[in-house]
């Protein structure tokens, strides 16, 4: 064997470690190594993403399915060029300002009820029952009567998706705030730690990896919440673009709209997962080397 | 100087160049604990100690002593209450009954101000670089994050650590990752350390290393410590004094003195009479008290000497007094 294998290897990779051993020959290799790897990733669900459209573009064809029915991918595409300007442009524009800020203010609210609640054993058993309660309230239910509260504004939207996004952050920084090794604290505090030297320094870094689990979670529920405050009452918005194709039978458009409240939801959810890489990088690093 | 210690004891000397400005009473009264007449200043003194868990006896009437600057080891049995110990005389817990003193003072934030514990387990921070992590102590002081690091970089060449810097605790191994650990105890300049099973999970080669490391290190920079071990040999190289606790409840069992002699290397001074002595003493000590039933030992248990049980023992390494 002309070079052994480094023990960094995942055992999921051990399929192609003849391809491996070599790219391991040299150490030009070896610094190009992530990013072949980060390309071979996407190109399975690219591969599944294409052989599906070609698929459902056919059988349109083939089948002659009506268009109001089940539009061709084709028939998509062209909706969603052609009515960019006149429509989805804005509607995107107005469906992402509620989600984005929707989403900062559960994160803003989220964490300082976490903590909130970490400081004051009175206020957590106080306050934490009716927090389980506000997510029984169902957001079909509530949205419509929220339009008719503050009307078909933004802020109906901002207070649903808040709603929605809030209780996994509260839920998954309160848990990982309270994981943290007992001995560990008791040690710091021989260390000259104090309540808040503790929480600073060891509870509040130990919190972040479930704090980004609570994140990724409520990304995915931010564009949901914002569409159902969209279909109770709005004059824009992604939502309100599928509320008036749907009984114009303009499916087209509705598939469209679909695909850009998808898109807004994975750049969302990339950017969590891209801000959870830089801060939380040491909990996903692997053993590298041992002295 | 930018910040100021906040217990009462300013950080030690030698390891911290900030530590000459601290404020004059702490700084002059620290001195005086430390200075020339550290052989006879106590350090810490535990008087009919007793401590309960719920409906558990941990520890039952236990009277300890350790002359400032100086070294003693607790061995005993699992669940014998070492680590108990170490909480009460830390300040973190109160004993129900008796006295703990360290450095004259006995109220627990008095106590927590001068101990410094560190666990078994290293309890690193693992989002903290080496040097991050031995330097928490001086930030949870109110140091300023970089003043706090350059100060500690230059002790781990002197500790061992030099090019571990910047490494996570992930990326060290266990017995580099326990120097750190020590390193952040020592750090924190306490008169007081309090080491619980310092290298229990370590494994035998790295556990050896370790405590030579130790020795020689405590040997440089003395401070007053009370090491908590099961590991017989351990206690004998490094404490100055060996204190045998019987098990369930802990009650001190046997004193043993300890007065190795210089050699060259650790293989040599383990082959020493003396030491194989010591270590045959405490070995005794350990197996009587496994011998007898709990109750037949009246609780005075203060002082109880070892008998010699083999020829070829020192009986001048014992002693029935407890502090040399």
């Amino acid at each position: 064997m002309p070079v052994t294998l480094r023990p960094a290897h995942r055992p999921s990779e051990s399929g192609d470690t003849d391809r491996r051993r070599v790219l391991d020959r040299g150490a030009a290799s070896r610094t190009l190594r992530p990013i072949s790897r980060r390309i071979r990733r996407w190109v399975p669900p690219a591969v599944v993403l294409v052989v599906l459209a070609v698929a459902w573009e056919l059988a349109t064809d083939v089948f002659g399915v009506e268009a109001y029915i089940l539009p061709a991918p084709s028939a998509v595409a062209h909706a969603l060029v052609d009515r960019w300007d006149s429509t989805l442009a804005s509607a995107t524009w107005a469906t992402l300002t509620e989600v984005v800020v929707g989403f900062a203010i559960a994160v803003g609210a989220g964490l300082l009820i976490a903590c909130g609640l970490h400081f004051s054993r009175v206020a957590r058993s106080a306050l934490y029952p009716w927090l389980i309660g506000s997510q029984t309230v169902p957001v079909v239910v509530i949205a419509p009567i929220l339009a008719i509260i503050f009307g078909y504004s933004l802020t109906p939207k901002l207070i649903l998706v808040a709603l929605l996004c809030f209780f996994p952050i509260v839920v998954a920084t309160l848990d990982g705030l309270s994981v943290v090794d007992d001995d560990l604290k008791r040690m710091m505090r021989t260390l000259y730690g104090t309540r808040w030297s503790i929480f600073l320094r060891v509870e509040f870094p130990a919190a972040l990896p479930s704090l980004f689990t609570g994140l990724r979670l409520s990304a995915a529920y931010a564009s949901t919440a914002a569409v159902f405050g969209e279909y109770s009452g709005s004059s824009d918005g992604l939502g309100h673009v599928m509320r008036q194709a749907v009984p114009q039978l303009q499916s087209a458009l509705v598939f469209a709209a679909i695909i850009l409240l998808s898109a807004m939801s994975i750049a969302l959810f990339i950017l969590v997962t891209a801000l959870e890489r830089v801060l939380v990088g040491w909990a996903h690093e692997r053993k590298s080397t041992t002295t | 100087m930018a910040w100021r210690a906040r217990g009462k004891l300013a950080p030690r000397a030698p390891a911290l160049p900030a530590s000459s400005g601290a404020d004059g009473a702490a700084t002059d009264r620290a001195a005086a604990e430390r200075g020339d007449a550290r052989s006879a200043t106590t350090g810490i003194r535990l008087t009919g100690v007793t401590h309960r868990y719920v409906d558990v006896v941990a520890v039952e009437r236990v009277d300890l002593a350790v002359p400032s600057g100086r070294r003693l080891a607790v061995v005993g049995p699992s669940g014998c209450g070492k680590s108990t110990l170490l909480g009460l005389i830390s300040g973190l817990d109160e004993p129900d009954e008796g006295v703990v003193d360290v450095l004259g003072v006995t109220d627990p934030a008095g106590r927590l101000a001068r101990c410094a514990l560190m666990p078994q387990r290293d309890l690193l921070l693992p989002w903290r670089s080496a040097l991050a992590n031995a330097a928490v102590a001086l930030e949870n002081q109110g140091m300023p994050r970089r003043a706090a690091r350059s100060a500690v970089r230059p002790l781990f060449d002197r500790f061992g650590l030099a090019g571990s810097e910047d490494r996570r605790p992930r990326q060290l191994s266990g017995g580099m990752r326990q120097r750190v650990a020590f390193l952040r105890t020592f750090v924190a300049g306490k008169e007081v350390l309090l080491l619980d099973e310092p290298f229990g999970a370590l494994d035998a080669i790295s556990r050896a290393e370790a405590q030579d490391w130790l020795r020689a290190t405590l040997d440089a920079e003395p401070r007053t410590v009370l090491l908590v071990t099961h590991d017989v040999e351990e206690a004998v190289l490094l404490g100055h004094e060996v204190v045998v606790l019987t098990g369930r409840p802990g009650r001190v069992a046997a004193r043993i003195a300890v007065d190795l002699p210089v050699a060259g290397s650790r293989r040599e001074l383990l082959a020493t009479a003396e030491f194989v002595g010591l270590r045959d003493a405490v070995l005794a000590a350990l197996e009587q008290r496994a011998a007898e039933p709990p109750s037949a030992e009246p609780p005075s248990a203060v002082l109880s000497s070892v008998e010699p049980s083999s020829s070829d023992q020192q009986p001048s390494a014992l002693s029935e007094t407890g502090c040399p």
